[in-house]
């Protein structure tokens, strides 16, 4: 790597590492990197089994001296989903969605308010279609249920602002996120502040009853997760090295360009975020699923920022990275539980450093970080 | 819904909503003041209104403040309360861009990269006066006693609601002619119009950004003195749901636009207040964002446009 700029910068050699390593990577043989792939993989499977030293101790405040490695495990699989979801609108289609716990939210409520027998809405519908007390809509449906309305949602918010320009599309966001939480908050039919809770996972309401989805053992809580990231991972890569994957690319650097050579750039920008919206609405159901109950405040707009965090702290555009940046800031605060009053000043200190230090991410996406290269040598003499 | 409320005392919201617009629209031109020059939402300008209530509080109980005191100790802590929090969020505003952001623009780094350094910079103030002062809320003593001054047709015009109104016109009034009539302003104006330009007529363009930094400073802590006299209370996290106004207040106007922030915060406060009154105050935030959502689909820059430097430069 060489950089006009002489001055040498901290961390240069880390940069130097990370880089060496991806394209040492990339030029092993085909068979080699899957072979790679799959232990990595595989790694990933046994990782709530493993007791590794150090990593694993985590204090839980529900279990006395208890150890919820697994759970642990679980939120930051969900918040890896998050990171993917996001990053397709963020990395990949360069939109700064600031509102994204907004779809986080949506997902979660369809699972709860369609699920769970104690909600306003299953109620209704048992007494419009006489149904037993019992009834609720069965958790397989409500996956898909949640897809739908979360992408319906990303189209109804992304319709009308997606043609603003992107400072504007961020506050817009925020707002939106905010708009989700009150709303919630404020009608009847969701169960206002007090939440919903009765919420199903795959084997049914929340009970001691259920042999694998239970309350206490979150290993199967996280093989679920950790397999939808895997399936959505496989998916979203595909989509990025397809055409729409190349037409966001080109409409994220230049818009105009891009329509002038016919890519029109709010159609891929819709289906960027309704996407995104997607992923999140998957997360947000499976986050629902696991804690059995949800509250408005659960989904406040500092959730949103973390997860913009996330994405831009990993390295927007590139898969692993932002997979990277979610564990580490979901896995992070978790881990330093006991320095509970520091843990979101260091946070935020990390943050400033990280960004300074490398603007670019950890594990920056190629292009991305030729980009900010580019814009730094084009910086003109007066600065 | 309310309505008769509403419309049987529209005077008095609408008082009502301008005094709590007026703080909203000082926060407001520290974000439209640095989006007209650097493009960029300046996140941690929340922090820097936040620290301006904790030094009123510190400067308050040092010069031992009570409730209701007399007007000479009133006055007196008043001025002292406003030099103090416009100074200490002035020089907290001009650090955030020393160390947030004179790196990134060193490296002409993109907007989010900048907006993530701001997030971070703003949890690291919020979190820090959280550890030192704790995260309740913490009270101050009521200086200015609510008292009615004079009433027009049936309207009750409160001596906060006054002061909060004159003394944001007054600043907004400042500002205008200081960016529009003086030598420093016009710095302003040509580094908003095009930087490199502006660098080779002779102007300092890091001298300016700080300069602005500070102007934007200089306001929150205004704003914050006004928002200690209206509600006597501060909390660590303050800054967060007030500065989600303010930018909502200055996009609203236009950013970049001075004039603009005015009116779009003063705007902002008259709707949120009506919504409150119509709903009990659980819809005033949605109300707010569903105004933005609307103004940017009809006038995408805002009322009044994007303008600081395009506009008579």
């Amino acid at each position: 790597m060489t950089t006009t700029t002489t001055r040498k910068r901290p961390l240069d050699g880390l940069r130097n590492a990370t880089h060496g390593m991806g394209d040492r990577f990339h030029a092993l043989p085909k068979w080699q990197r899957g072979l790679t792939f799959l232990a990595f993989v595989a790694f990933l499977y046994y990782l709530p089994l493993l007791g590794i030293p150090g990593l694993t101790w985590l204090r839980t405040d529900s279990i006395e001296g208890g150890n919820n490695w697994a759970g642990v495990l679980f939120i930051c699989a969900v918040y890896v989903l998050i990171a993917i979801g996001l990053n397709v609108v963020i990395g990949l289609a360069g939109l700064l969605d600031l509102g994204y716990v907004g779809f986080f939210a949506v997902g979660a409520y369809s699972v709860a308010l369609f699920g769970s027998t104690q909600s306003p809405v299953v109620q209704a519908l048992q007494n419009r279609f006489d149904m037993p007390q019992g009834w609720a809509v069965a958790w397989a449906i409500c996956i898909p249920i949640a897809i739908a309305l979360t992408l319906i949602s990303g189209v109804i918010l992304g319709w009308p602002t997606l043609r603003l320009r992107g400072d504007y599309l961020a506050i817009v966001t925020l707002g939106f996120g905010e708009i989700i939480r009150i709303v919630v908050r404020n009608v009847e039919w969701s169960g206002g502040p007090a939440g919903v809770a009765g919420i199903p996972g795959p084997e049914g309401p929340p009970s001691s009853d259920n042999t694998v989805f239970g309350l206490i053992d979150a290993k199967p809580w996280y093989w679920l997760a950790l397999t939808s990231v895997l399936v959505l991972v496989f998916a979203v890569r595909r989509l990025e090295n397809s055409r729409v994957g190349r037409a966001w690319l080109a409409v994220r650097e230049d818009e105009d360009a891009a329509a002038v050579m016919g890519v029109y750039p709010f159609k891929f920008k819709l289906w960027a975020f309704a996407i995104g919206a997607a992923l999140g609405g998957v997360s947000g159901a499976l986050f629902a699923s696991r804690q059995g109950f949800i509250e408005p405040n659960q989904f406040n707009a500092q959730l949103s920022i973390l997860f913009v965090a996330m994405v831009v702290v990993g390295g927007a555009g590139n898969m692993a990275g932002v997979a990277l940046g979610a564990f580490l800031l979901a896995y992070l605060p978790e881990r330093f539980r006991d320095f509970a009053e520091w843990r979101f000043f260091a946070f935020g200190l990390a943050l400033v450093l990280v960004m300074l230090l490398r603007p670019q991410g950890l594990i920056p996406s190629r292009r991305r970080a030729r980009e900010l290269k580019d814009r730094a040598e084009e910086v003109p003499a007066s600065v | 819904m309310n309505f008769d409320e509403l419309f049987g005392h529209l005077g008095q919201h609408t008082v009502d909503g301008l005094a709590k617009g007026s703080i909203y629209a000082l926060v407001a031109l520290g974000y439209t003041l640095v989006y007209g020059v650097l493009r960029l939402i300046n996140f941690a300008h929340a922090e820097v209104f936040m620290v301006g209530t904790f030094t009123i509080v510190g400067v308050w109980s040092l010069m031992g403040a009570t409730d209701s005191p007399p007007l000479g100790t009133l006055i007196l802590l008043l001025v002292a309360g406003l030099l103090a929090a416009a100074a200490a969020s002035g020089l907290t505003a001009v650090a955030v861009e020393r160390i947030a952001y004179r790196r990134l623009r060193r490296m002409n780094a993109p907007p989010l990269i900048f907006l993530i350094t701001a997030i971070g910079l703003s949890l690291v103030m919020s979190e820090a006066f959280g550890l030192w002062q704790g995260r309740l809320v913490v009270g101050m003593p009521t200086v200015l006693e609510r008292r009615v001054v004079f009433s027009i047709a049936g309207t009750d015009v409160t001596n906060t609601q006054l002061l909060t109104v004159v003394a944001a016109l007054i600043m907004m009034a400042g500002l205008d002619m200081f960016i529009n009539r003086t030598r420093y302003g016009r710095g302003v104006r040509a580094v908003a119009q095009n930087p490199d330009t502006a660098a080779l007529m002779g102007v300092n363009k890091d001298r300016v950004i700080a300069l602005i930094f500070l102007l934007g400073g200089l306001l929150a802590g205004a704003a914050a003195l006004l928002w200690a006299v209206r509600y006597g209370n501060t909390k660590f996290n303050v800054g967060f749901i007030l500065g989600l106004k303010a930018f909502t207040a200055a996009v609203l106007g236009g950013i970049g636009n001075l004039r603009g922030a005015l009116l779009g915060g003063l705007l902002l406060g008259v709707v949120e207040v009506y919504a409150a009154t119509l709903t009990s105050s659980n819809w005033e935030d949605v109300a707010a964002f569903v105004v933005l959502v609307v103004v940017l689909l009809f006038r995408p820059t805002g009322l009044l446009g994007e303008s600081l430097g395009r506009a008579r430069a």
